[in-house]
């Protein structure tokens, strides 16, 4: 039989603010254990909870961006259970009224967009972390560290839309884009501040009844979210084809052996018992305030790519590498704004930028070529002070050493030969030096023009207009 | 709505509470004497009343995102039963 992968994503973001959301302690992540801490949100008895107001200015930020409605009275509730890494034994949430629903984001599946709903987004506290000393098998006990507890959180809960790991994948990085476009996440997942959970099921193909899903945790990484999801839909699909029933639970991806593993499941599982949460005043929201957020929100992705194509005849692949990071679209912009050509900043900033980015381990924002660095640079290649092939030098220099284009030019003496003299005195040379292939040239092999062409970057260090070069080889020989 | 012994034992383990059967039947009475009294309020017509979020006239109190000291370590370990390198110090957890 042939089935459908049906799939739904609980995304959980932290946000960056200096403050937790019902404390004043820092949320700075690695500090030394147990010393973010205070009776707020260690859970310590007759404490008073207070809300961040930067928490719900980044929730109706979000909701603003995923296309939601923002909710006119939204309050707290109560999770209640009971684990060690939660210090009050119960997770302050929301149930009932979260802070936005029904949104979505389009996410671009084989060259086609595609949209995904978003049920909801609410706010919660991160819970602490555990530490366990030895093997976990083999430990009695276990160490505690609670600076992570109250560290604001937000929930992204998707709509089962999407159809494929793949599509799943897409989502996650759309949804990253978005968070860091409007500056409320670092979306780190080696830090966990941006993390995923899944619910997965299969149902015949034409159905509309949804199967029995699992969910699946642990997925730390983009990589692990599509594999995850890849080695469930086989794992389903065979029991599925065995004649066997899936088992609603929680299961655990192990990215070491690339399976996924049942976490032992217990009925009362799920029953946290929400109430509303006293401590906490409602909050509300009016049009004006929404409206005020709204306003305040930047050029979202999509709109981005659509205004770089537009403006700039970008390709649509070429528009969405460049948006898919702000920072990098930003350097785009900044770069463009100071006179580059935009087809070349793009083929620079996909190319070797982002290459000497790898290779360093570096962010865009860190790279020691700035947008007017590469601008300058852009300028010199246009004037054909410098040939491209030179600019890949410069480039590495400029990188290396932080001066300026044509700061190394000069003091390299690198300004290509555009002087037909120069260049017919190396011509008339290098076809004294090489009657060969003069000769297979002129017998009709045209491959032979090209060696003949490299011989003369050869001797002038590659600083010949090569276009000159080429036209003046032709007429001499 | 009657609350049973096995509607106490799960929200007693739920809750990780420990109790013998003497207990449980105890609070199994008092529990659904608790309820017998809150159905007396199921009786008042709510329709078109909106459920009661919070107690107080009150909407949105906040504070701004500004961070204050924490407590010194020792301070917030003080009253841990068990600590070790400066974390608390728990039983081994069971998964499920
Ligand atoms: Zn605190």
């Amino acid at each position: 039989m042939k089935y459908e992968t049906v799939i739904g994503l609980e995304v959980h973001t932290e946000l960056k603010t200096e403050s937790k959301i019902f404390c004043g302690c820092s949320t700075r992540f690695g500090a030394e254990q147990n010393t973010n801490v205070c009776p707020v949100c260690l859970g310590l008895p007759g404490v008073l909870p207070v809300l961040n107001e930067k928490v719900v200015e980044f929730a109706i930020r979000t909701g603003l961006a995923l296309n939601c409605t923002i909710a006119p009275f939204s309050k707290f509730d109560r999770k209640n259970y009971y684990y060690p890494d939660l210090p009050k034994n119960f997770q302050t949430s929301q149930y009932d009224l979260p802070i936005a629903i029904n949104g979505y984001l389009d996410i671009a599946v084989n060259g086609e967009t595609k949209r995904i709903g978003i049920t909801r987004v609410h706010m919660e506290e991160d819970a602490g972390k555990l530490v366990h000393a030895g093997t976990i098998a083999k430990s009695d006990y276990a160490l505690v560290d609670y600076n992570r507890t109250g560290v604001p959180l937000l929930e992204i809960v998707s709509e089962p839309d999407i159809r494929s790991p793949e599509e799943a994948k897409a989502y996650l990085e759309k949804l990253k884009t978005i968070l860091q476009y409007i500056d409320v996440s670092d979306c780190k997942m080696e830090e966990g501040s941006l993390r995923c959970d899944a619910n997965i099921s299969l149902r015949p193909a034409g159905s509309t009844k949804l199967g029995t899903k699992t969910e699946i945790k642990n997925l730390n990484s983009f990589r692990s979210v599509q594999r995850g999801l890849e080695y469930e839909v086989l794992r389903q699909t065979e029991v599925l084809e065995e004649g066997g029933r899936i088992i609603q639970e929680t299961r655990s991806w192990d990215e070491n052996r690339g399976i996924t593993v049942s976490l032992r499941s217990k009925e009362h599982a799920h029953d946290y018992r929400y109430f509303p949460e006293p401590d906490l005043i409602p909050i509300v929201t009016d049009e004006k305030r929404i409206q005020a957020i709204r306003e305040s929100l930047p050029e979202l992705p999509d709109a981005r790519k659509a205004r770089l194509m537009r403006d700039y005849g970008l390709s649509g692949y070429d528009a969405e590498v460049i948006t898919a990071s702000r920072a990098m679209a930003d350097f785009f912009d900044a770069a463009v704004s100071l006179g580059s050509d935009p087809k070349a900043t793009a083929n620079w900033l996909m190319g070797d930028m982002s290459r000497m980015l790898n290779a360093a381990g570096l962010s865009v924002e860190e790279a020691p070529v700035t947008p007017a660095k590469l601008a300058g640079l852009l300028a010199l290649i246009s004037k054909g002070t410098i040939s491209g092939k030179i600019a890949k030098t410069v480039f590495e220099q400029m990188w290396e050493t932080g001066k300026d284009a044509e700061t190394i030019v000069t003091e390299q003496g690198m300004v290509q030969i555009s002087d037909e003299g120069a260049i017919i005195a190396v011509i008339d040379a290098v076809i004294a030096a090489n009657p060969q292939s003069v000769a297979d040239y002129r017998a009709g092999k045209e491959q032979a023009l090209g060696f003949l062409v490299g011989q003369v970057m050869k001797q002038t260090k590659g600083r010949a207009n090569p276009q000159l070069a080429n036209k003046l080889l032709k007429e001499r020989i | 709505m009657k609350i049973t012994r096995k509607d106490v034992e799960h929200v007693a383990l739920l809750s990780r509470l420990e109790m013998g059967e003497a207990e449980s039947e105890k609070f199994t009475g008092q529990l659904n004497a608790i309820l017998d009294y809150v159905e007396v309020l199921n009786k008042v017509d709510t329709t078109g009343i909106e459920p009661t979020a919070h107690v107080l006239p009150l909407k949105n109190i906040m504070r701004p995102d500004e961070t204050r000291p924490s407590l010194p370590r020792d301070l917030a370990l003080a009253n841990a039963p068990e600590q070790e390198d400066g974390y608390f110090k728990v039983p081994k957890i069971m998964e499920g």
